[in-house]
């Protein structure tokens, strides 16, 4: 059903994870996913597989959620492991017609396909455990220095969070209007594709509307309540660093660190 | 037997963080002719249930018999069930869809199967029993008043020719006229055509003015059902579920405290009226 999709997919729990400042957890994310991308060996895949497990664990999120993200990835996966071991050239397995299976192709696969099970892994890791407000608040003080160079920094955050905030309105008014329009009988789930986009009229005609509509108060209310943009605007929950954000960051320098090295033994 | 419901149980987002009992054993007789009135705080389950009625909402847990077939056994047609149970959702005015007022109605006659012009005439009878004149058959939704959009949604209903006619607030945002036209209608069907009437209704008054039997609910179960006054009676229970009984109910309660002998099992003023008057003609006798 309509309301068990969940976008910005926070998964309420209390745990160290979700209490960190949400630009420290962006600034993991990034670090992380630089470093999947220098994984050549295994001591590499080993320490990101660590890192990882570790941020699961502390998470207290179900392994469950965190591969929920991976079935809209499934069918990328499963060309670029076909694709990586078809037509990458070195050493024959087996041969099929033009079909070549090389064991270079073999690992790349391997490699490629973790490579982008961990990116998904590890930037769901982020969204499960920040609300999505939380994160666009991250994100405004995150790029506030490119203010300086006129970029609406304000606006951009403004627009993600109401964007945001609109996803499981419109999800619910969806739900609504699909249950009404059945209860008068009518079909969305026989027929071919162009009777089924023709039967969904029904549902996009007064959803548009209604979208419309609330952006249009949403705008009216924010007038009201004197909104006029970003400057001189204050918060009501500031977002400020406090003990285990600086040792979140320690970890993540640490990890970072643990990676040059790595990069400049091997 | 119109509509049998045992042991009705359901979840809402059964295997997440986010699960809610909304119904929890729910048993209700609900037999042909009947006037029901529905009420209970929100978020009570009053919505569920009604959604379960005509199938858009399957049970987690339980059986719905209408007319004695079980609605989830294997074979059994839903479209078939929501012909028969019209369902009027809340705020029906934002589903209009098509360009004309005529049209939209007949979207649910259509999706039934039937040929063009059965649809046409079943439209225009719907429409007229809702009062909407002939003359605004071709306009676009969107010309209507909030009222008589409304008017026009609850025909696009009618027009599928319900044995069982629910309505979830249908009076939610009109003026009192609005109200009165839209709650006459309905009970002038229901007293004409003989269709069972569920009203989901947070106005006490407007249950206690048309309803013949109340269903109360509170978080998920069903806490009294009964006569109006039967039910209107127990009101300081009602009021520890966020209810309450109907002004009158009160007024003739402290009548009752200064005038003793005077009948305050009453829920509606015409009642009152009869009871004040009963009480002085039982004086002359005094």
């Amino acid at each position: 059903m309509i309301r068990d999709i969940t976008i910005g997919q926070y998964y309420p729990a209390n745990s160290i994870i979700h209490r960190l400042d949400p630009r420290v957890k962006l600034m993991a994310t990034v670090v992380f996913i630089v470093s999947v991308f220098l994984i050549h060996d295994l001591v590499g895949f080993l320490i990101a597989t660590a890192a990882l497990g570790a941020c699961i664990w502390l998470s207290k999120v179900p392994v469950r959620y965190m591969l929920k993200g991976l079935k809209v990835i499934f069918i990328i996966l499963i060309f670029t492991v076909l694709l990586n071991m078809m037509f990458t050239p070195g050493r024959e397995i087996f041969r099929f017609y033009f079909i070549r299976v090389t064991w270079e192709g073999v690992i790349l696969a391997g490699k490629t396909t973790m490579r982008l099970v961990y990116l998904i892994v590890g930037s769901t890791i982020m969204t499960l455990t920040t609300t999505p407000n939380h994160l666009t608040d991250g994100l405004e003080k995150a790029l506030s220095p490119l203010k300086k160079l006129r970029f609406p920094v304000h606006e951009l955050s403004m627009t993600m969070s109401i964007a945001l905030r609109f996803i499981p309105i419109l999800l619910e008014e969806t739900d609504k209007i699909m249950k009404a329009q059945q209860a008068r009988c009518a079909d969305f789930e026989s027929g071919n594709l162009i009777h089924r986009v023709k039967n969904l009229i029904p549902v996009l005609v007064p959803l548009f509307i209604s979208a419309i509509r609330r952006a249009n108060d949403l705008a009216m209310a924010m007038e009201a309540r004197c909104y006029h943009g970003g400057a001189g605007r204050t918060k009501m929950k500031p977002l400020i660093y406090n003990r285990r954000d600086k040792i979140g960051y320690a970890v993540v320098i640490a990890y970072l660190i643990l990676w040059i090295v790595l990069i400049c033994v091997f | 037997m119109s509509i049998r419901i045992e042991h009705l149980n359901y979840i809402y987002s059964m295997d997440s963080a986010f699960r809610k009992q909304a119904l929890r054993d729910i048993c209700l007789d609900i037999d042909d002719g009947e006037f029901i009135g529905l009420i209970g705080h929100t978020g009570s389950g009053k919505s569920t249930l009604i959604q379960h009625l005509n199938g858009l909402i399957r049970a987690t847990d339980g059986k719905i018999y209408y007319n004695g077939e079980d609605i989830y056994q294997e074979g059994y047609s839903m479209t078939k069930l929501r012909s028969h149970v019209g369902l009027v959702f809340q705020y029906p005015e934002y589903q209009l869809f098509e360009t004309t007022v005529l049209k939209d109605v007949c979207f649910g006659p259509g999706n039934l199967g039937l040929d063009a012009e059965t649809c046409m005439e079943r439209a225009k009878k719907a429409l007229s029993i809702v009062g909407i004149k002939e003359k605004d058959h071709n306009k676009s939704p969107f010309e209507l008043s909030g009222g008589q959009r409304r008017r026009a949604a609850i025909a696009g209903v009618l027009a599928m020719e319900p044995d069982v006619l629910i309505l979830d607030e249908p009076t939610a945002g009109l003026d009192p006229r609005g109200r009165n036209d839209i709650l006459d209608q309905i009970a002038d069907l229901h007293s004409r055509m003989g269709i069972t009437v569920i009203l989901v209704s947070h106005s006490m008054e407007d249950v206690a003015n048309y309803v013949d039997r109340i269903i109360a609910m509170n978080r998920g179960s069903v806490y009294m059902d009964g006569t109006p006054a039967e039910v209107f009676e127990r009101y300081a229970e009602l009021e520890k579920i966020g209810l309450a009984a109907p002004q009158v109910t009160y007024f003739m309660h402290d009548l009752q405290r200064s005038f003793p002998g005077m009948r305050a099992d009453v829920t509606t003023v015409r009642e009152a009226k009869d009871a004040i008057l009963g009480w002085f003609e039982g004086g002359e006798k005094r």
